[in-house]
């Protein structure tokens, strides 16, 4: 088992890279999704006062 | 040398470039929503990756892993998959929408508004503020033990050095956030732990025979640590042992669910402006938490290997039980000369990263939350005041920290950590959660959580989980003992038992008392 004795740990181990290589299938499987949508005036309103923050220190 | 101190000049040039560039040509997240543009994946990724990484993961959990294990990956597991895969792709998109249509710039500001209680906002605003510097102090004492054992200054004075450098840092600009210059720590940071984790695995005789080697370490582990349920490096500890309890319930538990409550992270979601970034994000995100921690992981307990052949001892033992000096330890003794200089300046980048983001968060959450909203109530035009308070929080925040790095006892790092991260589990996470997804969820029933998880993790850390409690000494005081229970209860984690009743509180609570007016949540729901 990759030279790890323990299940627990070989478990582990195993999960860490089946999650990454999950990360990397949803990332280009929905690399062009979500797009659609009408929250437009909201987003300028909150990025003109995230600015306004900032700018404050 | 020379050269060392040549690469260290040619770093900050760049990083001080990239902080010009940004203030000069306003390049933060918000600059780029307002002007139409969305920021490049790799940039948004490494930038929010840059936020999480710290020397707190890489130093202080790289040296719990040459302690606790390969069971540590667990949480390089929980980060991957609910720091990434679940932050990003499920909680992300909607916080990020409630964020926009509530006009929340902070974290307690979106509890705050999405429930429409200052009180919440306020308490949030505070309890950040006081607990955050722990945290920041981890931070800080990651980098200030790596400068101290590689670069042979002692450590009260690298920390101050580091101080200085980051408080120049941060009036430059630093805490703007400017995504270029993130982004250029998080690659150095990525590159520089690529290359750590193909050496040690050359060095240990390749991936199977390094892990092998481990496994027949485990005749090794001292008496002493067996007693508390170590097994060896391969295996988890002893189920139901103090070990197991401190690996499951602080170490794993304690940062991996924590880390969905983080409120500097929570605030990232709403740089973004459409969801197809946040997709985006995943892919690099996950690769990039793999190669952080998942390296710092393995590398932590390959030491052991490493050590042992070449000096005959085990990692704790060579840094002098102190574990927030193996890797330090390693890279000096080691790891070649010119990795070492470039390693610190990935250390230098990657503290200075989370460092900044955690100052603007306890400033921002003393000014805007407490000040603003807790102290004066209602909405009011935002004045000096304001300003002012904001810039005192962050320097009281870099103070705090400073105290507690100098304060604080060795191998700590990791157990700061994680008592910020699983403070804000319990704290906030039911609230954040049940709001995004539950439109029963009162305000009382938010209130009653945020308070009863946040009071039971304070008495759980004062009177029954032994590490903290023997450090406060308040038991004692009171009552003569120590801790008010025994094992296993001294070794079980705050969060592990104020997270359930801060969850039961908010449902049982919401179920009861009056809902929030309609059209409010008609608002909060209208892109979720």
């Amino acid at each position: 088992m990759l030279g790890i004795s323990g299940w627990g740990c070989w478990l582990a181990y195993v999960f860490c890279i089946l999650s990454t290589i999950l990360c990397v299938i949803y990332g280009v499987a929905m690399w062009n999704s979500g797009v659609e949508e009408g929250d437009e005036a909201e987003i300028i309103k909150w990025a003109k006062e995230e600015r306004e923050i900032e700018e404050q220190f | 040398m020379v050269w060392n101190v040549v690469l260290v000049i040619i770093y900050f040039l760049i990083v001080a470039y990239l902080g010009y560039r940004g203030w000069r040509e306003t390049q933060t997240a918000a600059d780029y929503m307002i002007a139409g543009r969305e920021v490049h994946p790799y940039v948004m990724a490494m930038s929010y990756g840059a936020t999480f990484i710290s020397t707190s993961a890489i130093i202080g959990f790289g040296g719990a892993a040459s302690l606790f294990g390969m069971g540590i990956f667990w949480l390089t597991w929980m980060n991957i998959f609910f720091g990434i895969f679940i932050a990003f792709a499920i909680f992300g998109k909607r916080t990020r929408r409630l964020g926009h249509v509530l006009d929340a710039h902070t974290f307690p500001e979106l509890l705050g508004r999405r429930y429409q209680s200052s009180f919440i906002q306020g308490f949030s605003g505070i309890v950040i503020f006081l607990f955050m510097p722990i945290y920041a102090a981890a931070v800080l004492i990651g980098i200030s033990r790596f400068i101290e054992v590689y670069l042979h200054v002692p450590y009260a004075v690298g920390l101050l050095g580091f101080s200085l450098i980051l408080a120049l840092y941060v009036i430059w600009g630093g805490l703007k956030g400017v995504m270029y210059t993130d982004a250029f720590q998080g690659t150095i940071m990525l590159v520089m732990m690529i290359i750590l984790l193909v050496y040690t695995y050359v060095l240990a005789g390749g991936v199977i025979s390094a892990h092998q080697s481990l496994t027949d370490m485990a005749y090794l582990v001292p008496q002493k640590l067996a007693k508390l349920g170590h097994r060896g490096w391969t295996e988890m500890p002893r189920l139901g042992s103090p070990y197991w309890w401190i690996l499951i319930s602080t170490i794993i538990c304690g940062v991996g669910i924590g880390v969905l409550a983080q409120p500097q992270l929570v605030v990232r979601f709403m740089t973004v402006k459409r969801d197809r970034e946040l997709n985006r994000a995943v892919l690099i995100g996950g690769i990039f938490i793999l190669a952080m921690t998942g390296i710092a992981f393995t590398v932590g307990n390959l030491t052991n290997v490493i050590f042992y052949k070449a000096f005959g001892k085990i990692s704790v033992a060579i840094a002098g039980g102190n574990i927030d000096k193996v890797i330090p330890l390693y890279i000096g003794k080691i790891m070649p000369n010119w990795f070492g200089t470039l390693f610190l300046l990935a250390m230098l980048a990657a503290s200075m990263s989370t460092l900044s983001s955690q100052y603007h968060a306890g400033g921002t959450s003393l000014g805007r939350d407490f000040f603003e909203k807790g102290i004066r109530g209602e909405r009011i035009e935002r004045g000096e005041r304001t300003v002012f308070v904001t810039r005192l929080g962050i320097a009281l925040s870099i103070l705090l920290c400073i105290i507690f790095s100098l304060i604080f006892s060795p191998s700590i790092i990791a157990v700061a950590t994680a008592i910020f991260f699983g403070l804000c589990g319990a704290t906030f996470l039911p609230s954040f959660l049940l709001g995004l997804y539950w439109k029963g969820m009162t305000k009382a029933g938010a209130i009653t959580s945020t308070l009863g998880g946040f009071i039971v993790s304070m008495i759980w850390m004062g009177f029954y989980h032994a590490k903290e409690a023997h450090a406060l000494g308040i038991a004692n005081y009171l009552f003569g003992r120590s801790t008010l229970a025994g094992f296993p209860w001294t070794v079980i984690d705050a969060q592990f038992i104020a997270l359930p009743i801060s969850f039961i509180l908010a449902i049982v609570v919401s179920l009861f008392t009056g809902k929030l007016p309609d059209e409010h949540i008609e608002k909060c729901w209208k892109y979720l």
